[in-house]
């Protein structure tokens, strides 16, 4: 199956990844689900606190950038923290069997999905045998 | 200053040190090992701040309906319940990357003052969640003028 699965499992051909010694901001890598059906992949994303104005999302040579801006408005002194909200950046090296003009993305309650369908090409199809 | 800072520091490593012993009493040996129970990842987690006539609990809830979220205090504790659902998908699927946990959480948390259970409000906006707790009178700072006799 994974030699067959249109994402490369690990991390060898890593997309290219922002420089980050030259950056002053910090990102966060959002926790992603991917799932792949026979029509394409559903690419599920959290991003708690985002707005959908700080919400970019692009393909670019083949490369699936999510990027999104978090505004903090936490108010008063903090007695405990646990997390710390803070830009959010990731990017995805996309096959080619994805036809990238078909892309959908929806946004709801901090989560995003998006929805990536295959070129007519790369989809299976079954042949029906006649019997004679 | 410093021994204020000093008294959160000791505060937060005692929160710490509960929830990494919550659920391993002698009662989760003894119980059938089949039920799992919660899950031993944190989940809402959470931010606590304070000023001077509230308390504030944010908490990341990402892909949680906002109506489906149960929040209940009891005395100085807030619990936050509800349940995470599996994305909707076809039978016929391959998973490349599950990263995104999903089930039923619920979360108890010590709030650091007394509260009014008839002032809360809560506020959900892109998978962030806001609890707005007013203290109760007992436990806000109150001035007292000088009179100059």
């Amino acid at each position: 199956m994974t030699d067959k699965s249109i994402t490369n499992s690990g991390e060898q051909r890593t997309p290219a990844t922002r420089e980050e010694t030259r950056s002053m901001e910090r990102y966060l890598r959002p926790a992603v689900d991917i799932v792949e059906t026979q029509e394409g992949l559903t690419i599920i994303t959290d991003l708690p606190g985002v707005d959908r104005e700080n919400l970019e999302v692009g393909i670019d040579k083949g490369i699936l950038t999510i990027q999104g801006q978090v505004k903090s408005a936490a108010k008063g002194n903090d007695v405990y923290r646990e997390f710390d909200l803070m830009n959010y950046y990731r990017q995805f090296q996309l096959p080619e069997v994805i036809d990238q003009e078909k892309t959908r993305a929806e946004f709801a309650n901090g989560v995003l999905t998006l929805r990536l369908f295959k070129a007519e090409a790369a989809k299976p199809k079954r042949i029906e045998v006649q019997v004679a | 200053m410093a021994n204020w800072e000093m008294f959160r520091e000791l505060d937060n490593l005692r929160r710490e040190v509960d929830e990494a012993f919550r659920g391993v009493g002698l009662g989760r040996v003894l119980a059938p090992q089949f039920l799992t129970g919660a899950g031993t990842k944190r989940f809402p987690l959470v931010n606590i701040s304070e000023d001077a006539s509230d308390v504030f609990v944010e908490a990341l809830v990402p892909g949680i309906d906002p109506k489906a979220v149960e929040i209940s205090v009891l005395r100085n504790t807030l619990t936050l319940s509800g349940e995470r659902k599996a994305p909707e998908t076809e039978k016929t699927h391959v998973w490349h990357r599950n990263e995104r946990g999903i089930g039923k959480f619920s979360r108890t948390i010590e709030l650091p003052a007394e509260i009014d259970p008839n002032r809360i409000t809560a506020q959900c906006r892109d998978g962030l969640l806001t609890v707005t707790l007013s203290k109760a009178e007992t436990a806000k700072p109150k001035k007292i003028a000088v009179s100059v006799s």
